[in-house]
Parts: C-alpha cells; sequence; structure tokens
C-alpha cells in the first residue's frame, strides 16, 4: 500500500480498502506467485538442452553454493560494488544539484544543457577503452564508468523535473517574499523529486550495465569477469550466478529507490494514486 | 492620500529580444481606501488578472506606479497578500504548514509560528483539518486555506484573483459570507477580481469596470457594510439598480465593439 507510511491518510486508505478490497491478494503474493512459475519453466526446459548452451535454476543454485564456499562469489561482489557504491552515489551527489541549476537558471541551461543531453544521448560506453587507458584496470576506472553512465540520466531528468514544476507554484514563493535558496530547497526541489526519483532509477539501470561492461572489458576481477571467464570455460550454471546475482540486486535497488520516495515524497502517490487496479 | 492608489500603469508584453506583442494595460489609475473591498470586473482579457499581479509584485508594469500607505512598491512586500485563483497550496505541506508558509517566510519561528497559523486557520473555519494534505481538501476547504495563509502575513491589502470562479455556486455564497465577516473582523482592504456580476455587488463597496486595459466605470455600491442577511441585500432596491448599471457597463462594450 501506498499509503502504509503516512500517517494523515492512514484512516481514508484504511477505510477505502474495507469498501473496495473486501477479496484481494497481496501485490507481493501475486508477484511470488509469478516469479515461482517462471523459475518452473526454466527448469523443465533447461534440463532437457545442451548444458553447454542452457542451464536451469537447481544447477545454478549449486553452483552458487559451491562459488560461495570457496569465497569466490562474496571477493568478486566485493569487487563490483565498492567502485558501484562509489560511483553512484558521485553521481547522485553531482547530478541533482547540477540538474537543479539548470533548470532553474538560463546562463546554466544556455551554457551547459548541450553537453548533459549530449551525454545523455551518446553511448558513453564506447569510451570504456579509453577509460583503461586513463585509469586502469582496477577500482578508478569501474567507478568512473559507473558514474559517467549513471550521472547522466540523473542530472537530465532533475533537469526536465525543474522545467516541468507548474510556475504558479514558483509564484507562490515569489509572492511571499521567499529568497532564492527558500524557492529552490522549499519549492522547486519538492515538486521536482517524482523526476528526480525516476533519474535515479534509470540511473541504477545504466549504472549495473556500466560495471559490468567496465569488468568485461578489464576481464579480471568483479561478477562480470566471473561471467566472462565462465562463458571461456562453458561453465554455463556458473556463468548464470552472476547474472542471476546482478539481476536481484538491481530489482532491490530500483524497489529502494521506490520505497525512498514514498518515505521523502509521501504525498506524491497519493495525488498520482499508483496503486492499480 | 489613499490607501492603495494605482497611477496610471500601463504594461505591454514583450517577447525576449524586446518586441512588444501585446498591450495588456492602457493606463488604469484607481484609488482605495483603507478597509474597502473592490470588486475589479470586466471581460475576458481585459487585464484584470495582469493589474493584480503588477499590484502584487509578480509583473513589473512598463510604467506607473503603485503605492501603498504612501509608499510605492515594487516587487513583493508583507504589505500586500495574495489570493490565487485555483488556491495553489504547495501539496507537500499540510493545511496548517501551507497557512503558515507567508509566515515561515516572514521570518516568525516556532512556537509563535503554529500559534498563529492555527488562529487563521480557525479564522476560516478549517481548525479540524489542520493535518490534513491539500489533495485531501475540496475546492472551497483549499480557497479558505489560501485566503487564511494570505491573512496570516497580516498585509495591509488582500489580493484576490476570481478565488471563487472554480466553485459551485451554494459553495461560492457561503464563502462570500465568510469573506464579509473575516473583512468584519480584519477591516483589510480588498480587491476582488471576479467575473460574477451578482459577487461584485454582494461584496464591494465599489465595482471597477475595465474595458479593455483601461478603467471604463467605477460604480459605488450604496449597500453598506452589514450584509449578512444576503438575502435582504439581494432582493434590496439598490442591488438589482447597481446590477443592472454594471451590466450595462459591461455591455456598453460589446455593442461598441460589434
Ligand atoms: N504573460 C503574458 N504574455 C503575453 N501576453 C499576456 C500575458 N499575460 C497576459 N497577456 C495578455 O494580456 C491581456 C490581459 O490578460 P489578463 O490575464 O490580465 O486578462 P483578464 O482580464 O484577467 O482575463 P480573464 O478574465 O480571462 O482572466 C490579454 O490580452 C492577454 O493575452
Ligand atoms: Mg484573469
Amino acid at each position: 500500500m501506498s499509503t502504509a507510511t503516512q500517517p494523515d491518510g492512514a484512516l481514508s486508505s484504511g477505510q477505502a480498502e474495507t469498501v473496495n478490497r473486501r477479496w484481494s491478494v497481496p501485490n507481493w503474493m501475486i508477484t511470488t506467485i509469478s516469479v515461482v512459475i517462471a523459475l518452473l519453466i526454466w527448469e523443465y526446459f533447461g534440463r532437457h538442452a545442451n548444458p553447454l548452451l542452457a542451464t536451469y535454476p537447481t544447477a545454478i543454485l549449486v553452483a552458487a553454493g559451491n562459488m560461495f564456499s570457496d569465497g569466490r562469489l562474496l571477493s568478486a561482489l566485493l569487487q563490483s560494488s565498492q567502485p558501484f557504491v562509489a560511483g553512484y552515489i558521485a553521481a547522485v551527489v553531482l547530478g541533482i544539484p547540477a540538474g537543479l541549476l539548470l533548470g532553474r537558471y538560463r546562463l546554466f541551461e544556455a551554457g551547459f544543457g548541450i553537453y548533459v543531453t549530449a551525454g545523455y544521448a551518446t553511448p558513453l560506453i564506447a569510451l570504456v577503452p579509453l577509460m583503461i587507458l586513463w585509469f586502469g584496470l582496477g577500482f578508478a576506472v569501474k567507478a568512473v564508468i559507473v558514474f559517467l553512465l549513471s550521472f547522466f540520466p540523473i542530472c537530465l531528468n532533475t533537469w526536465f523535473g525543474v522545467k516541468a514544476v507548474p510556475k504558479t507554484l514558483i509564484e507562490v514563493g515569489t509572492a511571499f517574499c521567499a529568497p532564492q535558496s527558500q524557492i529552490m530547497r522549499g519549492i522547486i526541489l519538492p515538486a521536482t523529486i517524482p523526476y528526480i526519483m525516476a533519474g535515479l532509477r534509470l540511473g541504477i539501470g545504466k549504472a549495473v550495465i556500466g560495471i559490468v561492461i567496465a569488468e568485461f572489458q578489464t576481464a579480471i576481477s568483479g561478477l562480470g569477469g566471473i561471467i566472462i571467464t565462465s562463458a571461456n570455460a562453458f561453465r554455463t550454471a556458473e556463468m548464470f550466478v552472476p547474472i542471476v546475482l546482478i539481476m536481484v540486486i538491481a530489482v532491490v535497488l530500483t524497489e529502494l529507490v521506490g520505497s525512498l520516495e514514498r518515505i521523502v515524497a509521501p504525498w506524491q502517490s497519493e495525488i498520482t494514486g499508483q496503486d492499480s487496479a | 492620500m489613499a490607501h492603495l492608489e494605482v497611477q496610471n500603469i500601463v504594461k505591454t508584453f514583450s517577447t525576449r529580444s524586446g518586441v512588444a506583442f501585446a498591450r495588456a494595460l492602457d493606463g488604469v489609475s484607481f484609488d482605495v481606501e483603507k478597509g474597502e473591498i473592490i470588486a475589479l470586473i470586466g471581460p475576458s482579457g481585459c487585464g484584470k488578472t495582469t493589474c493584480l499581479r503588477i499590484i502584487m509584485g509578480l509583473e513589473t508594469a512598463s510604467s506607473g506606479q503603485v503605492r501603498v500607505a504612501g509608499r510605492a512598491v515594487s516587487g513583493c512586500g508583507y504589505d500586500r497578500g495574495m489570493v490565487f485563483q485555483h488556491a495553489e497550496l504547495l501539496p507537500w505541506r499540510n493545511t496548517l504548514s501551507n497557512v503558515g508558509y507567508g509566515l515561515e517566510m516572514k521570518g516568525v519561528r516556532e512556537p509563535e509560528l503554529s500559534k498563529a497559523s492555527s488562529h487563521y486557520l480557525e479564522l476560516v473555519g478549517l481548525g479540524h483539518a489542520a493535518r490534513r494534505r491539500p489533495h485531501q481538501l475540496s475546492g472551497g476547504m483549499k480557497q479558505r486555506a489560501g485566503i487564511a495563509r494570505a491573512l496570516a502575513i497580516d498585509p495591509e491589502v488582500l489580493l484576490m484573483d476570481e478565488p471563487f470562479g472554480a466553485l459551485d455556486s451554494q459553495t461560492r455564497e457561503t464563502l462570500h459570507g465568510e469573506l464579509l465577516s473575516i473583512h468584519g473582523k480584519t477591516g483589510k482592504t480588498i480587491i476582488i477580481v471576479t467575473h460574477d456580476l451578482d459577487e461584485a455587488v454582494m461584496l464591494a463597496d465599489r465595482v471597477i469596470v475595465m474595458q479593455k486595459g483601461a478603467v471604463s466605470e467605477i460604480v459605488p455600491i450604496e449597500i453598506g457594510r452589514d450584509r449578512q442577511d444576503m438575502r435582504a441585500v439581494r432582493t434590496s432596491a439598490e442591488y438589482s439598480k447597481k446590477r443592472t448599471l454594471i451590466w450595462e457597463a459591461l455591455h456598453d462594450h460589446e455593442t461598441q465593439a460589434a
């Protein structure tokens, strides 16, 4: 329930529930059933395929158990997640303020907007070989690539979000003599939160692509490294372990951003009524 | 010296490169006395909103000036409070802190902030909805909160741009009664933009009729200040006489234009 964290709305949404939803399956249960069915289908067809070319969930689970107990999985996870977190946080910390400035001040928009648009539109993945030349094969290159890929969607979304703030809301600030800094913090920022959150979510997707590609190219460490070495050795089940792990982490992070939005902007889900029938 | 003086305001809108393309106001002048309620009425596009926005300082006049209590105003100021057409409450604030917004900007701090906000919330009859967010309020409640927000900064002049335009007629009439009683309690000077003839005659001491960016007529309404008995007001001879007068003033223009 989107209103679960919202004490003001608890009464009204509670009433709505008893009226409209006498019979209802919780969302998580539907999702679980769906995932279980998908896994069963995969298991069935996977077992009948060539093990060099395909695999199935239980085989992946066994491989994961082995890799976990010999410590390879955890160290790879650590190697990948440290630059991921560093690069992504840097992108958030710089991307949101940059987007706010771009949206608010004509000088910034005219002067720097073009670079952000270009940075977003360009497949920055193409720069990975160059980045390796500059930053080597370790932590730095991965962090930089994650940063580059997630900075632009976060910045661009924030920028467009500011442009979409109704002029009348800003005029409320002006009419009550709010100083520029207060208009930015007290009106533009909260009004832009949905766009920022969408940017954060896109950023996670891009950052995951970034870290995996970087590790493919550097090919010696992290989850991406395991994917490449296992694939080269035709250990298909082993190859799928990091893929599944990355997928799970990406989904969890994306969901976390969603709940972050419900915490920092509880009014948003109430207004837009995100609960689908 | 009048309390609020609007002196020969001209406003032309131009593109960013400076090419003028619309003359919205063409020398508007009028005076408002302290405690007076003025209604600005006129056909769509005649410049009512522009005029009010210039008084508020949301728009700068091309020439002419606005004076409040003798001082020429430029930009915003706590001597004027604005009530917006669609209330424009901030969606992330609850009703109480929306009402307190202007006070907060004015530098009022807790605990006076909550105390003053609650006072004005009670004044507009919204005490029970203090903790609700704007989307949980009805249109009429939003407008009341908007009025309380503007009143809370204790302005000399209350500016209202079609504040009841989007409401049904019953809610509108209730709010007319409440505005009159708030006016009775606070004695504020009020300028209210409206499309509605009845609203203008019901509320105003003087009705300013605008045509094509200029004041075409100023009609005093001599009903007296005690208008709580709306039925009596509406059936009075003065009411229908002035209503007809303003109707004709609005229509003059149409026949001339045709
Ligand atoms: N920002 C703007 N840029 C250009 N022209 C404008 C702008 N704002 C208003 N105008 C023009 O100025 C004139 C007066 O507009 P205004 O909004 O003041 O009318 P109004 O009397 O409030 O009309 P309504 O009753 O429909 O609200 C109109 O011709 C309008 O097109
Ligand atoms: Mg208008």
